[in-house]
């Protein structure tokens, strides 16, 4: 359970360049939790992974997270439980080592406390991520000791994916994650977070400015604008609610007409 | 002409190919590897000259090897922690901790800018008298040598996969992944400059003991030479493993040595040698871009010929 309590945060306090990009945030997240979240560009939806993840500690409030207080943890020290993609398929692998030693240094995660750091990759991780890397059924279990520069967006997006979830992290957090692949390709790593997330039952946060996909997947839609959540709908409500609804109640929760190409373009998509 | 190379020549440029070649694996684990440009190196290099020389000449040749790296390995501490917890970048770090470095060697060396390590047995010497015969005798320096770097490639290669090597090179790699991966960077940077710099501390010590005596500013201009024979090296196996790729910097840090004596030997007057040095180093960088401009010269002009001929193949069906 992910608990977020009155956070705020301004970005370069007291300057021109003041941004308050958190305002007073508070939001609840039940175990298996899957949210989805819109909002226009600004809207502070990354900032709020940030905040989650540990990028930056916010100026008030609180982070619990399972009823630990994380607030102040470290980033990677809070990471052990957090699993984070990006929407640049670049940034969530190391291109230069193989798929292999990539996974290893995910699986760091599980055996932080009983191994030792100078353990090499034993045969027994070997078969695990050579398991692990077939049920994404994209040939990679044969190219293990291949540099992940070598691979296309798709598929490192998914060895992401992996990665991330490879130790059942508590909190998923997606970030536009299929954004920058091309639709067939995004509907394999769509369909394989969704396998993914429902096996284990991860609680999980993805952002998304697909209107369809906002509504679609998971139980629960929340809406961003300057710092605020002002829309949080889930249950039969949502299952009601259509992307005409949606995009009305976005141009309300603004106080102004749509102004986001990216959110309006893919309305009309399916 | 006939005698471009003598087997002395050759010799000496193998020794010092070699001693250089362990500052080019220091560069190769802090630039290639953690892709942070260290600059402290040229400091680092002599402080370990001069704190193996002290203890050497206190009659301790080999004790000053662990001393020598020792002291690398905190001069990197302090170039690692000003950039991962101080936020100095990490080039300003390097200069910084650079130029305290000649006051410190200053120090060590008892506030003289010159020691001589004359008269005190050397580990060179100690393992020439292993040897029988007078001609053996003469390749000691350079099989010694070549043992030590063969230790530190096969260690540097099973550091590097191990789970907290993983976690350098991912460091140098991917941040953004690392710090998703639990992994603290600023402890794998640390750590890795630590390593890489106990690397330039023992050069430093060799070559000491090697010249008999160390000088104030024998670290001059190091980093340049090291990151050239680098460059070289990393030409030989590129995209290949962290073995092979040590033994090209090895290779490359040798290459560079024999360019250099093959210039003094074309009659290149001492002053011109910075000159000399910083051709080859900007050569060995060019090389590779020059190369696919001649390339694409080539094939541009392949294309327009065949685009030519076709179109002359058109006009004449035409008429």
């Amino acid at each position: 359970m992910l608990e977020i309590r009155h956070v705020s945060k301004t970005f370069h306090p007291g300057t021109v360049n003041e941004k308050v990009a958190l305002d007073d945030v508070n939001l609840v997240l039940e175990d298996g939790d899957f949210a989805t979240i819109v909002g226009s560009n600004g809207a502070g939806k990354s900032t709020l992974f940030n905040a989650i993840a540990g990028s930056f500690y916010p100026d008030a409030g609180n982070i619990l997270l399972n009823g630990k207080e994380i607030t102040f943890v470290r980033e990677h020290q809070r990471s052990v439980s957090i699993g984070r993609l990006f929407q640049d398929p670049l940034m969530g692998t190391a291109p230069h080592m193989t798929i292999e030693e990539n996974l290893a240094i995910a699986y760091l995660r599980a055996s932080q406390k009983h191994t030792t750091i100078f353990s090499r990759i034993s045969k027994k991780e070997k078969k695990l991520f050579r398991e692990q890397l077939a049920l994404l059924d994209m040939g990679l279990e044969d190219r293990m000791n291949n540099p992940v520069g070598l691979l296309s967006g798709g598929q490192r997006q998914a060895l992401t994916l992996l990665m991330a979830t490879m130790v059942t992290p508590e909190i998923l957090l997606l970030d536009e994650h299929t954004a920058a692949l091309d639709p067939a390709t995004a509907d394999k790593v769509l369909n394989l977070t969704k396998q993914i997330v429902d096996e284990r039952k991860i609680t999980c946060l993805m952002v998304t400015h697909n209107m369809n996909q906002a509504l679609e997947l998971g139980n629960r839609t929340l809406m961003m604008n300057a710092g605020h959540i002002v829309y949080d709908v889930k249950g039969e409500e949502r299952s009601k609610l259509s992307v005409e609804d949606l995009l009305q109640r976005f141009a309300e929760g603004a106080g102004e007409a749509l102004n986001n190409d990216r959110v309006l373009l893919s309305a009309g998509q399916k | 002409m006939g005698k471009i190379l003598t087997v002395g020549i050759a010799q000496t440029a193998l020794v010092l190919g070699l001693i250089y070649a362990l500052v080019a694996l220091s560069l190769f684990i802090s630039f290639s590897i953690l892709n942070i440009c260290d600059l402290s190196t040229d400091g680092c290099y002599t402080l370990g000259c001069a704190v193996g020389a002290m203890v050497t000449i206190s009659g301790h040749p080999i004790l000053a090897i662990p001393a020598a790296m020792f002291a690398g390995v905190c001069s990197g501490f302090i170039t690692a922690i000003l950039q991962t917890h101080f936020g100095v970048q990490s080039i300003l770090a390097g200069i910084i901790v650079n130029t305290g470095l000649y006051t410190v060697n200053l120090g060590v060396m008892g506030f003289s800018s010159n020691v001589s390590l004359f008269g005190s047995d050397t580990i060179f010497d100690m393992f020439k008298r292993l040897f029988p015969t007078k001609e053996a005798k003469s390749w000691s320096t350079v099989i010694l040598l070549l043992l030590i770097l063969l230790i530190v490639c096969l260690l540097i290669h099973w550091f590097m996969s191990t789970r907290l090597g993983l976690s350098i090179r991912a460091t140098g790699d991917s941040p953004a992944m690392v710090r998703a991966s639990s992994i603290n960077p600023a402890f794998t940077i640390i750590v890795g400059l630590c390593v890489s710099n106990s690397l330039t501390g023992l050069a430093g010590c060799l070559v000491g003991q090697y010249n008999g005596n160390c000088d104030i500013n024998l670290g001059t201009g190091m980093v340049t030479v090291a990151l050239a024979s680098l460059i070289i090296g990393e030409m030989f196996f590129k995209g290949k493993g962290i073995l092979l790729r040590t033994f090209g910097v090895v290779l490359g840090s040798c290459l560079y040595r024999f360019i250099m004596s093959l210039a003094l030997r074309l009659n290149v007057p001492t002053e011109a040698f910075k000159l000399v040095s910083a051709l080859i180093v900007a050569i060995a960088i060019a090389a590779p871009a020059a190369k696919n401009m001649i390339l694409l010269h080539f094939q541009k002009k392949k294309q327009l010929e065949k685009h030519r001929d076709l179109t002359a193949a058109k006009q004449g069906g035409d008429r």
